[in-house]
């Protein structure tokens, strides 16, 4: 298992390494490269570009702006003011030792860009998938014990159409609904709150505050989880229902409410859960559009406006953070198969 | 999804009827695909809005044409579905915006069909160094985080001009929405080689002469068209969304030109006095991804005769 793990691992470095450079030639293969977006400065005049392109080191070959990219320039002598001359060593570490460069946009570190907007992705995409298996599981515990009961046909149908509507589409028909239409009876404002974290104005931590402000997001990005999981929960406990040990446990003499919670459901969440590790980068992509709707200080919504501004360091840089997030949640889906259903075993090879 | 392919091969898709006659294949298919009810209702409505789309220059509004006069009209007689900003009927350009949306669809999934089943049944069919070579790059193009790189290729190609990819038109949003698509094909196409290849009418084809070209395309590539099926009709509905998605963000269709997507965008401005501009684009997606949802359903009961006969047996 431990060789398995590290073969993993080594193979996830390669991996990573090759999709840092596929990624990072297109980002700079992009016409006018990386300073074209720059801003009101597209009429800048040629030699200020000459000079910036020098300064940034953008007048170096690709390949060795990727270098420079993945171990920093602290250890060569760069043109610092420009003038073509290289003069001082450099201050980048590079992306191995921690350091993504600066934004464009906001001329921050990356790392400090995204280190402000992750936790609240992450906030927001814990929140979204725990209500989505809360109330996924037993929706689909109940269709699958009453197959084809009209609760069953309700849910199939719900989750067809759950299924199909587009997030960027629900989230404008809840804003509609819940802020737009209905109001609070009490004070006679909108009854949910359209956009933030917090209200604005808000000090300190307030709970229901919070609370308030999650709700449509979260069944924004989390309607269509729901639909999926509990369809996919519905066929894997029908998969267990039919298999002979189930048979046997009946056969003992073991109540209906402990076969089907303890020996059928056990066994039907095991590839839900590996499921549930292979869909994170799914939940992560899908954040972009909840995050935008509802302006929700996020990841998803920095990578949009990055891309609007064509800001290079940080478009990389959450793409490479995306993608080792991709890999990872495999190798996470992998071994916590493995672990769940000893019969899957990884001593070949 | 594999285990679609545990399935074959049975009475009416094993390789002998298939190579005698698909239509026996489509027959069956069809027999079982009527018995579907949320597949005959989704056909019903994807045809349906298929034949509005195609008729749509009946409509007596021109879609880009603005009437300042009738500006954010509400739903009427004149307006089923009311007019936008500068007066356009919003039911023309729906109408038309669904033209670009499924041309996109479609090209996508050509696209991916083109580029996922050579990998797949090449990988499959020779082994080896080819298959871990073409596998070890379908694997990095599924690591690539989806949608991100959406949004980047459409972010870049949206300042090139370039010959046929002019500005985020339809083909170039088509193009690159397809090259992020393929991996499914290649990996369902080569898993149905790997458990064709050793079988004795490929055997027997290989020793009457039959080149690799000719095994492959008429003796094995026939045996996977179900999976294939399906999965196209899955993505048809994948690539409706994602052009959506990219083109609500602004990096997709760009205006005048409608598409369900942008349509959406603009509504965002005034969403809460012009509700009408929102609820309708949305409600096309909506409908066209559920009918090819219920389709896609279908088919895979339709193809997969034994997971039918595990129904009938629960």
């Amino acid at each position: 298992m431990t060789t398995y793990v590290a073969r993993r691992l080594l193979q996830t470095v390669g991996l990573l390494f090759l999709l840092s450079v596929i990624l990072f030639a297109l980002v700079n293969l992009a016409p006018g490269g990386p300073l074209a977006g720059q801003g009101q400065s597209r009429h800048i005049d040629p030699e200020k570009v000459e000079l910036l392109k020098r300064q940034f080191g953008l007048d170096k070959p690709l390949p060795t702006q990727y270098l420079i990219w993945l171990i920093g320039n602290d250890w060569m002598k760069v043109d610092i003011d420009g003038d073509g001359v290289a003069e001082g060593y450099g201050t980048r570490k590079g992306v191995l030792r921690g350091d993504f460069g600066f934004s464009f946009r906001t001329r921050k570190p990356v790392l400090e860009e995204i280190g402000g907007r992750l936790p609240n992705t992450i906030y927001l995409m814990t929140v979204t998938m725990l209500a989505a298996i809360l109330i996924a599981i037993p929706i689909g515990i109940l269709s699958a014990m009453r197959q084809y009961s009209a609760f069953d046909i309700t849910v199939t149908t719900f989750s067809f159409a759950g299924q199909a509507i587009p997030e960027f589409w629900l989230g404008l028909l809840l804003i509609l609904i819940f802020y737009a239409w209905l109001k609070n009876p009490v004070t006679g404002d909108s009854l949910l709150p359209s956009g933030g974290m917090t209200s604005v104005g808000a000090v300190g931590f307030d709970l229901g505050d919070r609370v308030v402000h999650l709700i449509l997001p979260v069944a924004t990005g989390g309607l269509g989880w729901i639909a999926w999981y509990s369809r996919f929960l519905r066929s894997s406990m029908l998969d267990v229902i039919h298999q002979d040990y189930l048979r046997t446990a009946r056969a003992k003499g073991l109540p209906n409410r402990l076969v089907i919670y303890k020996h059928a459901l056990r066994n039907a969440l095991i590839p839900l859960i590996t499921l549930l590790a292979l869909d994170l980068p799914y939940i992560f992509s899908g954040a972009i559009f909840v995050e935008i709707l509802f302006s929700w200080p996020g990841m998803g919504r920095l990578y949009y406006q990055a891309a609007l501004q064509r800001d290079y360091p940080v478009l990389l840089a959450v793409l490479i953070i995306g993608a080792a997030f991709i890999i990872l949640s495999n190798l996470l889906a992998d071994l916590l198969y493995a672990y769940l259903d000893p019969r899957v075993r990884y001593d070949q090879s | 999804m594999n285990s679609n392919l545990a399935a074959f091969p049975t009475d009416e898709t094993r390789p002998s009827a298939v190579t005698a006659g698909t239509s026996s294949l489509g027959a069956a298919v069809w027999k079982r695909f009527r018995k579907h009810p949320g597949a005959i209702g989704g056909s019903i409505v994807l045809a349906l809005l298929v034949l509005l789309i195609a008729f749509a220059p009946l409509s007596p509004y021109d879609p880009e044409l603005s009437s300042m006069e009738v500006r954010y009209q509400p739903p009427s007689a004149q307006h089923i579905m009311g007019t936008d900003a500068l007066g356009r009927d919003l039911f023309t350009r729906i109408l038309y915006g669904g033209r670009i949306s499924l041309t996109v669809g479609i090209l996508v999934v050509v696209i991916s069909l083109a580029l996922g089943v050579p990998v797949g049944a090449l990988a499959g069919y020779y082994g080896g160094r080819i298959e871990s070579l073409l596998m070890r790059i379908t694997d990095t193009f599924l690591s690539l985080p989806p949608f991100l790189v959406l949004i980047l290729l459409s972010a870049i190609l949206r300042e090139v001009e370039l010959p046929i990819f002019e500005r985020n038109n339809v083909l170039t949003i088509a193009f690159v929405i397809g090259i992020l698509s393929w991996m499914t094909f290649a990996r369902i196409v080569r898993a149905t080689i790997l458990t064709l290849r050793e079988l004795d009418f490929v055997t027997a084809t290989r020793a009457l002469g039959g080149s690799d070209l000719r095994i492959i395309v008429t003796h094995i590539l026939p045996n996977s068209i179900g999976p294939i099926i399906v999965e196209a009709t899955l993505e048809l509905g994948y690539a409706i969304i994602e052009e959506s998605g990219l083109s609500f963000l602004g990096f997709g269709i760009q205006q005048p030109t409608p598409s369900w997507g942008n349509l959406l965008s603009n509504a965002q401005d005034h969403l809460t006095k012009y509700p009408w501009l929102a609820i309708f684009p949305g409600l096309m997606i909506f409908l066209t991804i559920i009918s090819v949802n219920y389709i896609g359903d279908g088919l895979r009961d339709a193809f997969d005769p034994y997971k039918v006969l595990e129904k009938v047996g629960e």
